[in-house]
């Protein structure tokens, strides 16, 4: 049979992310949150199941009672416990009010291992949406607290300077991917956006091979030393205007293999514009990282 | 020689450090395949260096403690597949093999000391990394660590006249993460994601060879349910692993049509392993002790959707594999003789290719392998691309095979249990999986509690040393398919 029949007999298989959501279903790991407060006079004595996140309201991470120091109960995990026992340091416990304290997950360095889940998924739950990726290191911090209005002012000026720069570009992109020491799972995600599912060209987004192509730096990996200086050279190799990607929490931070201060994270090495989390980010995450960059997901939502 | 000890399918010997060498070697003479020279820095203690020999029925570890001195008799010119293990030691332990012919940097770029813990050695400086090219109009170029598509960094040193390969050295330091250390610095209960993230395209068969030694240790029998998730996520990751080898190939042809069918099938079978146990890689499933709970898609569901699967994926693989244009690419391509991977002990489809037939899974079967039903890779001695590429897809069915086998009986109504309670315990402990690119070993010394040394040898490493002896009068528009061929992690060779 002809491939090009072959083909056809399959029908529509490419998503229509990311005018549509199209993420995995729930149980999926895209990224950890806070669930909601639980009623402290309910606590439960064994792990119970998480709350949905659509019931997620305002006061999502702010937490109260008799669990906020460690031992919460028998069998249960007291939540400091919980911090000491996440792998990357992940998990901070913000304002220690006794009585609300408050508890935020840095999901530029969780690497999903889901021990936090496990241990107390009255507090920590995942979040199978897709769109993981940010425009700021600060914002991988969830969820923000009120005291950071500062922040998503200069959010708002982060965002309007990348539009700046992106508005230049021609209306395809080109994108160079330069690994800096991963495990080999992120090429794999990367390599992903070809496939007919992501199929990136239908929005006007090639791999090229040569930096001086060269609008967008897509990064994967923890920013080994060996790696600096051929990142850089490409990095100086593209022209302007261009933006950088860091794809993973391996590259975000360095996940689980940052020590003292080696693979930190490929920031430390070229400027980042957009921190996409995971390990690995799947390849809607990498898409949403790389619209977020390009500013196009931004035009899509406002005239829809 | 110290009397030996034994644990399980290996016997450990202490011996002299000055006489190493010289054991395994007799070792090699006497049919032992050489499997591995690995190192392990101890904070109180002079570092340990470990020969691994594999036996039809069983490993040798050849132990020797490093008391007085870093120089001793190389082990390289008496059997040549040590080569890049005594480059790592000296990289990563200032380990001096007296008379290795080549002792450039391997893992650790020569420019870079500050990532070296142990004391500074002697850099050997008889010569490259390969032996010298003679004639004129032979020159060198690299090619990486940056290259064009979306690849893992590494660096190839080739030498050519201008089209055809002459010789050819993998630079490998650029991605060194320093996974020794951090296994070394991590508490116990992180070391499992850990070995996840050596080679991240085969996180399942990390997870399950590290956890096996953690069992072997603590005299644990994970339960039969448990096992069979076990397989069913090891075998949807070769099926993932071996594609992506395949893809690769009709990348490299210019098969737009194939790459983009292949690249479809896979991306499913990444999809259903999320479906099983949310997440693409199959993370968090395999801990010490068993699995961490029922996968959490239904059983009847999956097993429908991998027959779809397995069924269009044959439809395309058959197609493809009767289109000349592709198969001419594959002939004749990045020839491996029979002897040279013998020689070497290749792993793995590299090894099977050229008519080496050893499957851990059925040479030395753990876990449910040992009553499922399984047929070893069909032996071919071509030893070209396109063995390695039959040797791959005929895994393929069998993965499947062994897929559905595990799926039947986990819907017969496996409700578990899922897991045991390792012990914490003392000793040392190798173990073995028969990883997508071949046999994976873990070497592992554990403290009640604490790790004194995890050392994963991987198939990658083991057969890149071999990759530049797949170049006889290859030329350049060759490699991409050579290379696909090897379908190696460089992750998993840096370290
Ligand atoms: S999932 Fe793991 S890494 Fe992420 S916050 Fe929870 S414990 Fe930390």
């Amino acid at each position: 049979m002809a491939w090009v029949w072959r083909g056809l007999r399959e029908g529509i298989v490419t998503t229509r992310y990311p005018r549509r959501d199209d993420g995995y279903g729930p149980g999926y790991r895209g990224s950890v949150r806070v669930a909601a407060g639980a009623d402290p006079s309910v606590l439960p004595a064994r792990p119970v199941e998480a709350a949905p996140s659509e019931q997620v309201s305002g006061a999502e991470g702010v937490m109260s009672g008799p669990d906020a120091g460690s031992g919460g109960g028998p069998g249960v995990l007291g939540l400091s416990d919980v911090v000491d026992r996440c792998p990357t340091g992940a998990i901070g416990i913000a304002s220690r009010i006794p009585g609300s304290e408050t508890l935020q997950i840095d999901r530029g360095g969780c690497i999903l291992c889901g021990r936090c889940v496990d241990a107390r998924p009255d507090r920590f739950t995942f979040d199978p949406r897709v769109e993981t990726a940010a425009l700021s290191r600060a914002t991988l911090v969830v969820p923000q607290l009120d005291a950071s209005i500062g922040e998503a002012q200069a959010l708002e000026g982060l965002r309007s300077d990348l539009w700046r720069r992106v508005k230049a570009l021609r209306r395809s992109v080109h994108i160079r991917h330069v690994d800096a020491g991963s495990d080999g799972s992120e090429e794999w995600e990367v390599a992903a956006l070809t496939n007919p599912v992501y199929d990136v060209g239908r929005l006007g987004i090639f791999f090229t091979a040569s930096p001086r192509h060269a609008d967008l730096l897509l990064v994967t990996g923890v920013g080994t030393v060996g790696m600096a200086s051929a990142l850089r050279e490409t990095f100086a190799a593209m022209p302007e205007p261009k933006i950088v990607v860091a794809a993973g929490t391996d590259a975000t931070s360095g996940g689980l293999l940052r020590h003292d201060a080696a693979n930190c994270g490929v920031g430390a090495i070229v400027p980042v514009d957009v921190w996409v989390p995971g390990s690995p980010p799947s390849p809607f995450s990498i898409l949403h990282g790389i619209l977020l960059g390009l500013g196009v997901l931004l035009k899509i939502r406002s005239t829809q | 020689m110290s009397p030996p000890s034994t644990t399980p399918s290996s016997t450990t010997t202490v011996v002299e450090a000055s006489e190493i060498a010289e054991t395994v070697a007799r070792a090699v003479r006497e049919g032992g395949r050489f499997a591995g020279l690995l190192g392990a820095a101890r904070p109180d203690a002079p570092p340990v260096l470990r020969a691994i020999l594999a036996f039809p029925e069983r490993f040798e570890i050849y132990e020797s403690a490093l008391a007085t001195t870093r120089r001793l008799p190389a082990l390289t010119p008496l059997v040549p597949a040590a080569a890049w293990y005594e480059r790592e030691l000296h990289d990563l332990l200032g380990i001096v093999p007296v008379g290795h012919p080549h002792l450039d940097p391997l893992v650790i770029p020569s420019d870079d000391r500050s990532l070296r813990r142990g004391e500074e050695g002697e850099r050997g400086r008889a010569g490259g990394a390969t032996a010298r090219v003679g004639g004129t109009g032979v020159f060198s170029i690299p090619y990486g660590p940056v290259r064009s598509g979306v690849f893992e960094s590494v660096e190839y040193r080739i030498e050519t006249t201008g089209e055809e390969i002459h010789q050819l050295a993998p630079h490998v330091f650029y991605k060194h993460r320093g996974l020794e250390r951090r296994f070394r610095e991590l508490p116990y209960e992180d070391a499992p994601l850990l070995a996840e993230r050596v080679e991240g395209t085969c996180s399942v068969a990390h997870a399950v060879a590290f956890a096996r030694a953690l069992e072997c240790l603590g005299e644990v029998e994970v339960p039969r349910p448990a096992e069979l998730l076990r397989v069913l996520h090891a075998e949807l990751e070769r099926i993932a692993v071996h594609l992506d080898s395949v893809i690769r190939h009709t990348e490299g042809a210019g098969q737009a049509e194939a790459f983009a069918r292949l690249s479809l099938h896979k991306e499913r079978i990444q999809r259903l392993r999320a479906q099983l146990c949310g997440h693409r890689f199959g993370r968090g499933v395999v801990v010490p002790g068993g699995v961490s709970g029922p996968p959490s898609a239904d059983g009847r569901r999956v097993l429908d959707e991998v027959r779809r699967i397995q069924a269009a994926l044959a439809d395309d693989l058959d197609a493809l594999m009767s289109t000349p244009s592709f198969l001419d690419r594959l002939h004749g391509t990045g020839v491996l003789a029979p002897e040279v991977v013998e020689a070497h002990g290749a792993l793995g489809p590299v090894a099977r290719g050229s008519g080496l037939a050893e499957d851990s899974r059925l040479a030395r079967p753990y876990g449910a392998y040992r009553d499922l039903d399984l047929e070893p890779a069909v032996l071919t001695r071509e030893g070209d691309a396109l063995a390695r590429q039959q040797v791959r897809l005929f895994e393929i069915g069998q993965s499947f095979h062994l897929v559905r086998q595990a799926l039947d009986q986990l819907v017969e109504g496996a409700q578990g249990p899922w897991q045991i309670e390792v012990p914490p315990s003392r000793g040392l402990a190798l173990s073995w999986v028969e990883a997508p690119q071949g046999e994976l070993l873990y070497l592992v010394e554990a403290e009640p509690g604490h790790l004194v040394t995890v050392k994963p040898r991987t198939a990658s490493f083991h057969n890149l040393a071999l990759f530049p002896q797949a170049f006889g009068g290859d030329i350049f528009t060759d490699f991409v398919f050579v290379e696909a061929s090897f379908g190696l992690s460089i992750a998993g060779v840096s370290g």
